[in-house]
Order: structure tokens, then C-alpha cells, then sequence
């Protein structure tokens, strides 16, 4: 029974670490308020718990107990769900929303995080076992480094390079240099956007990032990013001042305009630059034959 | 939120000239540039759309 403590107990406490660390505080408000912290940190115990159990329980033997561990994993296919709703329920209220692509990211990334979590702890659990508890901290520790690694996600900037746009008027048409971004009648909201407005225009660096930059959950999950720090004048019935991404259907890049509470296109751009880039926005044109060949 | 509302319509079209409309949309007579956009103003408001200019002094409100 004491064998099998330490085991359990330095798989427990590594899968939990690994938890914590992946928890992070976030400036575009992840749901990481105290009690979703709470909500988060105790379903990493358990998962990490699960998955300290499983070496023992083999090694005892006892089959059952290892078939009730996988069926007590399955339930964290929940956690996806959980975020989902709740995060969807949230989007409802707000002037601007994440949109569906970047919620079911969000969730995405809270299951796998519990999964991984799972891993450190088996892994540690039987390198302990196997070997002994030193060595299975150390396993624990480089499983940590592994997912810190693997789960960070790509940003927009890797992708993408960002220069300043100019906004103009052509007519009652408002433009960030040469693509229109939406219709303006009244000449005062013409005369507020010119003066507080911001335009920076998005250019891909490859046909991939074209497509990344063609979808629409990407383009509002920037547009949620940047409003979410720099703040935006848009207020209920008075939408004109609503920030929009348009690209250029001929050249591929994309133009974003937006009027903000805090004018600085320089922390725009950065910004900008490390938004997420949501796995179902990535292109994947060039990971193809046909796709390479067309790009020539 | 169980809304109802009219989106990627024309809501009103406010003119100086009549001749230059035609149809069952809303649409007010203005007298002046002034009054227009003052009525534009008030309508978007209101209705909670934005106004358009179809650079031919007809003005239109569309919620979006």
C-alpha cells in the first residue's frame, strides 16, 4: 500500500502542477474569473487523480478499477460543452462577440488541457513505479515543459505582417487605403471617424494566411481582441462606428477599421499580432500538392 | 434575447426631390440639407440602423 502511495501521490501532485501552470490569467478575459479558476483547478485534480490511479491499478491487478478510470475520463468530454455554453451565453450580452470559431477554440483548449494533465500524471505515476519517485518527478517535470510547448498555439503575427492604413472618404464611401469598408451618410460621423478613427491594413505571407485572413470566426476573433483592450464608441443603435475587417478580393489582404477609446495604433498592431490563430481558420492550401502547385 | 427586428432593409428613405424615389419603404420629403440629415439623424437613431448616402440626395436608413 505504501508503494502504491507514492506513486499515486507524485502523479497527483505533478498532473495538479501541471494544471496550475496551464492556467493562465488573460488579458482577453478567458473565463478565468476566481470561481472558474476554482472550477478548473478541481477538475485538473481529478484528472490528474485518474490518471495516477491507472499504474496501480494494472499492477495490482485489477481490471475493473482500470475500466472504471476510462469511463470516469470520458466525463471530461463535459468540460468542452461547459465552456461552450457558457462562454455563448455570455457572448449574447455583449456590443461585440468572441463568434462561434473562437468559443469552440476556447473549449477545445480547456478539454485538452485536462487531458494532458491526465498524461503528466500516468506518466510520472509509472516512471515512479518502474523506477522510482525521483525519476518520476523528473518525468513529471519534462512532461510539464512538453505541454507548456505543444499547447501554447500559434498567433496571427507569425503569419501575418501589419502596416498603418490611411482612412479616407471616396465619396460616402469610408476606405482604409484602397479597400471600402462600408457606406456613411451622415457627413458628422464622417468628420468623428477621420478623427479617431484607426485603419491598419493585414498582409498575408503566404496563401495559407490568405485563408486564415478569409474566415470569419478569425476576423472576429480579432475584432473581439482588439475592442477588448483598446475599448470601441460603438453603442446600441448607434452602430456606425462598429469596427470591421474587409479585405481585398484581388490582393488578398485585409483592411480593419475601428474607432477606439484609446487611439494608439501602436498597440493595435501589437495587439493584433497575437491574437490567436484559431485552428479551424488555419489555411491548409499549401499543405496540399494541388495547393502548392496552384500557388506557383 | 428574443427580438424581432427588420435587418438588411431599407427602413426609410428621406429625399429632397420625390422624383427620385418610388415604393412602399417610408419615405420623408426634407426641404433643406440641413433638415435631411437632421430627419437621417433622428430616424437612424430611432431605428437603430445607419445611414447611407446614395450620393444622388436620397439618404437611406438600414438596420444591420
Amino acid at each position: 500500500m505504501k508503494a502504491y502511495l507514492v506513486v499515486i501521490l507524485v502523479g497527483l501532485c505533478l498532473g495538479f502542477v501541471d494544471r496550475c501552470v496551464m492556467l493562465r490569467n488573460d488579458y482577453r478575459h478567458y473565463p478565468t474569473y476566481p470561481h472558474g479558476h476554482l472550477t478548473h483547478l478541481a477538475m485538473g485534480f481529478i484528472a490528474a487523480g485518474l490518471g495516477a490511479m491507472v499504474v496501480p491499478a494494472i499492477s495490482k491487478p485489477d481490471y475493473v478499477a482500470v475500466t472504471f478510470l476510462v469511463l470516469a475520463a470520458q466525463e471530461f468530454r463535459n468540460i468542452r460543452n461547459m465552456e461552450r455554453e457558457s462562454l455563448g451565453k455570455l457572448d449574447e450580452n455583449k456590443l461585440i462577440g468572441r463568434g462561434q470559431d473562437y468559443i469552440e477554440g476556447i473549449a477545445k483548449v480547456f478539454e485538452a488541457r485536462n487531458y494532458l494533465c491526465m498524461s503528466t500524471a500516468l506518466i510520472s505515476s509509472a516512471v515512479t513505479h518502474i523506477w522510482s519517485w525521483p525519476l518520476g518527478i523528473v518525468a513529471g517535470l519534462v512532461c510539464i515543459l512538453l505541454s507548456l510547448k505543444w499547447m501554447a498555439g500559434r498567433q496571427l503575427g507569425e503569419v501575418i505582417e501589419i502596416s498603418r492604413g490611411k482612412l479616407h472618404f471616396a465619396g460616402s464611401l469610408l476606405m482604409v487605403d484602397d479597400v471600402v469598408i462600408m457606406n456613411v451618410g451622415l457627413p458628422a460621423t464622417r468628420e468623428k471617424i477621420l478623427a479617431e478613427g484607426l485603419g491598419i491594413i493585414l498582409h498575408p505571407q503566404d496563401d495559407d494566411a490568405r485563408m486564415t485572413l478569409d474566415n470569419i470566426g478569425q476576423r472576429m476573433a480579432i475584432i473581439y481582441d482588439v475592442v477588448s483592450i483598446l475599448g470601441s464608441k460603438i453603442e446600441i443603435n448607434e452602430t456606425e462606428l462598429h469596427p470591421i475587417a474587409r479585405k481585398n478580393p484581388d490582393k488578398g489582404y485585409l483592411a480593419l477599421f475601428i474607432v477606439p477609446n484609446e487611439p494608439d495604433v501602436e498597440s493595435l498592431i501589437d495587439i493584433v499580432k497575437k491574437v490567436p490563430l484559431l485552428e479551424s481558420a488555419q489555411g491548409i492550401g499549401l499543405s496540399s500538392l494541388a495547393g502548392r502547385k496552384a500557388a506557383d | 434575447m428574443n427580438e424581432t427586428s427588420l435587418n438588411h432593409c431599407i427602413l426609410a428613405i428621406v429625399c429632397r426631390r420625390p422624383e427620385k424615389v418610388s415604393g412602399a419603404c417610408p419615405t420623408f420629403i426634407a426641404a433643406s440639407q440641413e433638415e435631411q440629415q437632421n430627419i437621417c439623424l433622428l430616424l437612424a437613431r430611432i431605428l437603430g440602423g445607419i445611414v447611407h448616402d446614395l450620393e444622388n440626395g436620397v439618404y437611406i436608413i438600414v438596420k444591420h
